[in-house]
């Protein structure tokens, strides 16, 4: 496969824009597999960008390579200019938070006290001065929980700052991984996944809040399987298929490209059980005339991928 | 939580032909509901009254049960626990005066009372029996005890239910007897109380830790294991009962609304029990408890926060020990240097620490049990390492395993530990002495765990606990916050084991073992930890107390003390794995109940101090 790199110019995009993020000929290798292969990836300030691609692509393993969960076996991340050490603490410190494709909450610990984990990086109480609790740490631990009381407002979760966060509904829980990432006050959000289970209603509610955590000018890279979620909210989209970049551009130009649909639904090949008849099915489709084939067909079916 | 709302469940739950009755569902046995009051109320005034009769007729059995009209020991013990289900049957049907004793729960403490009350007769029966060899050796009395405790359960099993049963919950639309009985025991959450003026909830917090010292101090002075037992059975019942009737939800309240005051009172209660004893026997016992319960404190920090299971935690206890008894001028320490005690504990502090972090820094990187199982290695290499460290096996530093003897009693600013000492026209003994010091080292400890649990650093040991790869992406270093907690944990034990090395006056391998009869060891403290609840202050105390008086009062159970202890942690684990003091938030974790009952104003569950 070829890959191809469409950088589409960056739309309503205010002058001055720095990379945030910039991942070059990132490959990953377990053993004989390779999970990601040479994907380079920028994202600017203040902008969304989408990462797409069929189940066992390699989004989840790319992103682990980006937070520092993985030592990519080649290329490098920068943040901000500067490369990003392979300790996922230090990568957070250095400003990326990140979200679980699995909700990866402490699970026996309040909604407060989640949020107040996130302010770790930000706050540097240790245990001396939490055992001499003089001035300094009393203001730290007020400010961090002003800090987090605000992002729990932000995300609408104020009112359940006492609860544990195991028995929060699993829309607020989603909410509350977003307020966490949020609170070590990062440059940019990396979001696994962010409407897996959701309804309609809980999915608009997450792309209103994802807007609304650009506004405040930390940049977006989403993974989703949500088509119509993905080309709503993102300026900009990379597909990766079997672990190399396909593509990569304006949301238009990633739908109408051919070869992310041949990706997603697989090209028909001889001999095989049922293909014959998915084939038909599928040209009934095209026939019914649901418009342009590549994005419609996707965003209904986001899982028949061959995969 | 049970549902509140009496009048659904009654109309579904309670038999046709029963009268409409709304208070909660049929009790055990279906009674009327005035003839169970009535057979409740007499059953406990008999009881007391058999209390003022012989029990049995020679001395022979311990306590000397045969005097008419002076109730003795377990007599005494059945008394109360008669009184309290009077008292609280009254509070329940309204009686003034009485009505702050049941805000919760009405009935679930009559049956709990009286099954406690029940266990303390049948049990004095059944050792009577035992002890001087059949029933005959009881006395009319002893009858009528036993008679009328039975008619006491029977009257309260008849009592109708706190709550009605769950309509929404199938298999109570036609509930045997066994449901019905645990249903009776079930109760309402108390209402919130009525605002008192300050100075009586200080006084209220006041009285009840005067209690709590009576109590406390009235189970390590049983001379005896019959009555401990019998002392063992009316707590335990009348604790639970205390809970049930919403007693103890209001006094955690108040606890909770006044932290330091509590803390303060707390102290005050522990440290007046040095002067209600007339001799050292009990508080030799004492020390060493409080020895016990501030290591398993230490131990919670490594257990109960940062979830490190460290199974040779008694180590770092030695190495402290050990430190302190080489500098302590002991004829038998091959330094031969006497440090003053505050450099002695700064010595013993200091090299536990530097032990902790030597055996943390390889051995973090494991998890779960593959940490346990190397913990438990280290802490045997530490024994056997102090044994071969004799002067054949290796360099002569510890005489092996004779250990170093005579260490010599502590002198702080002119103050001798090994003599008596009068202080408010009462004699305080060595052991005393050494139990107010350790106690110095119990509110230190306290207080430590206390600060770290509630800050930054606590909050990252148990996102760590909870799940280490969420926490390495909120920014955590694991491997350096969980050290820490592990470094901690043994400056603690360290810091214990320095007054140990006094109080036992001499230092040897074998006290520091995975398991023994004796606590503490590596196995006991865990098990402290875990039977009074993890990551609660009051509950290794409670634990290490319990498991410490257990065998120590109870010598006739010998051989049979590890099963015994296995089998009751089976039980624990199975029916309260949050341990036995657990607060709401670990009742919370354990228990998969929905949280529906939204805080409201008062201290939360976060453990923030903002």
């Amino acid at each position: 496969m070829t890959t191809t790199t469409t950088t589409g110019a960056p739309r309503s995009a205010p002058a001055g824009r720095t990379d945030v993020l910039r991942a070059s000929g990132v490959t990953m290798r377990f053993g004989g597999l390779t999970a990601v292969r040479g994907v380079d990836l920028a994202v600017d300030s203040g902008e969304i960008v989408g990462l797409i691609g069929p189940n066992g692509a390699g989004k989840t393993t790319f992103f682990n390579c980006l937070t520092g969960l993985y030592i990519p076996t080649e290329g490098q991340v920068s943040y901000k200019g500067t490369v990003l050490p392979h300790r996922s603490h230090l990568v957070t410190k250095a400003g990326i938070a990140r979200t679980f494709q699995n909700i990866r909450l402490f699970a026996n610990m309040t909604v407060l006290e989640n949020v107040l984990v996130g302010r770790h990086t930000r706050t540097k109480e240790g245990l001396l001065s939490a055992l001499l609790r003089g001035p300094g740490f009393r203001k730290a631990e007020r400010s961090s929980e002003e800090k987090a009381m605000e992002l729990l407002e932000f995300t609408g979760l104020a009112g359940k700052r006492e609860h544990l966060a195991r028995n929060l509904p699993y829309g607020e829980q989603r909410k509350l991984e977003i307020a966490r990432a949020l609170a070590s006050e990062p440059g940019l959000l990396l979001l696994d996944e962010p409407t897996a289970g959701m309804t309609a209603g809980e999915t608009s509610a997450t792309r209103d809040l994802v807007l609304a955590v650009r506004e405040q000018g930390t940049a977006v890279l989403v993974i989703e399987h949500d088509m119509r979620f993905i080309f709503n909210l993102c300026d900009r989209v990379a597909v990766l298929v079997q672990g190399e970049k396909l593509v990569e551009g304006s949301p238009e130009v990633v739908q109408a490209d051919e070869r992310v649909v041949a990706a997603y639904l697989g090209t028909p090949f001889e001999g095989e059980p049922g293909e014959a008849e998915a084939a038909e099915v599928r040209e009934a489709e095209r026939a019914t005339g649901t418009g342009p084939a590549a994005g419609t067909a996707a965003d209904e079916n986001p899982k028949g991928e061959r995969s | 939580m049970a549902t509140t709302n009496p009048e659904a469940g009654t109309t579904t739950a309670a038999a046709p032909a029963e009268p409409l009755d709304v208070t909660g569902a049929p009790g055990t046995l279906r009674l009327p509901p005035k003839a169970a009051r009535l057979l409740t109320a007499a059953g406990a005034v008999g009881t007391f009254a058999s209390t003022m009769l012989a029990w049995t007729w020679t001395a022979e059995f311990p306590g000397d049960l045969t005097y008419y009209g002076s109730p003795v020991d377990l007599q005494t013990l059945t008394l109360v626990g008669s009184l309290l289900t009077l008292a609280v049957l009254l509070a329940g049907n309204g009686v003034r005066g009485l009505r702050w004793l049941t805000p919760g729960g009405k009935t679930a403490p009559v049956v709990l009372l009286a099954l406690g009350t029940l266990g303390v007769v049948w049990f004095t029966a059944g050792a009577i029996a035992v002890v001087l060899g059949g029933i005959v050796n009881f006395e009319p009395g002893m009858w009528v005890a036993v008679l009328t405790s039975l008619a006491t359960v029977v009257g309260a099993l008849g009592l109708r239910a706190d709550l009605p049963f769950d309509p929404a919950d199938p298999a109570l639309r036609d509930p045997g007897a066994w449901q019905r009985f645990r249903h009776s025991l079930k109760s309402a959450t108390p209402a919130p109380a009525r605002e008192l003026p300050g100075w009586a909830e200080l006084l209220t917090i006041a009285v009840m830790f005067g209690i709590g010292l009576f109590v406390f101090t009235y189970g390590i002075d049983t001379p005896y294991g019959e009555l401990f037992i019998g002392f063992l059975i009316l707590v335990s019942f009348g604790a639970t009962a205390l809970a049930r009737a919403g007693l103890s939800q209001r006094l955690s309240k108040l606890t909770g609304k006044h932290r330091n005051v509590t803390f303060t009172a707390a102290f005050v209660a522990a440290a007046c029990f040095p002067f209600t004893q007339s001799s050292d026997q009990y508080t030799s016992v004492a020390a060493n408890i409080l020895i016990f319960a501030t290591v398993a404190l230490g131990l919670n920090v490594v257990v109960g926060l940062a979830g490190l299971l460290d199974l040779g935690y008694v180590a770092f206890l030695g190495v402290g020990a050990y430190a302190a008894a080489l500098v302590s001028g002991s004829d038998t320490s091959v330094l031969g240097v006497e440090f003053p005690f505050w450099a002695a504990v700064l010595t013993g502090a200091g090299a536990s620490l530097v032990f902790g972090v030597v055996i943390g820094a390889p051995t973090l990187r494991l998890h779960g049990d593959y940490l346990a199982i190397v913990t438990l290695g280290f802490g045997e290499i530490f024994r056997i390492g102090m044994e071969n460290l004799d002067g054949s096996s290796g360099p002569s530093v510890t005489n092996g395993a004779n250990g170093i003897a005579n260490i010599p009693d502590l002198v702080i600013l002119g103050f001798n530990f090994g003599e008596d000492h009068t202080i408010f026209g009462v004699d305080i003994g060595p052991f005393a002495n050494y139990y107010l010091l350790m106690l110095v080292f119990t509110l230190i400890i306290v207080t430590i765990f206390r600060r770290a649990d509630r800050s930054r650093i606590g909050r990252a040991w148990v996102a760590v606990r909870e799940d280490e790869t969420a926490a390495r992406a909120m920014g955590i270093n694991g491997f350096r916050v969980k050290l820490i907690a592990f470094a901690l944990g043994a400056t603690l034990a360290g810091m214990a084991g320095t007054v140990q090395a006094h109080v036992t006056s001499s230092v040897t391998p074998e006290q520091y073992q995975f398991v023994e009869v004796v606590p503490p060891n590596s196995a006991f403290l865990l098990a402290a930890v875990i039977l009074g609840g993890m990551g609660t202050v009051s509950g290794p105390l409670v634990g290490a107390s319990l498991l410490y008086l257990i065998p120590a009062k109870l010598q006739f159970i010998g051989d049979y003390q590890l099963l015994l202890f296995g089998l009751a942690l089976v039980l624990l684990m199975r029916y309260r794995p949050e341990g036995l003091l657990a607060d709401r938030r670990k009742k919370l974790e354990f228990h998969d109940t929905g949280q529906l009952d939204v805080p409201t104003g008062g201290p939360g569950l976060s453990k923030t101090e903002a």
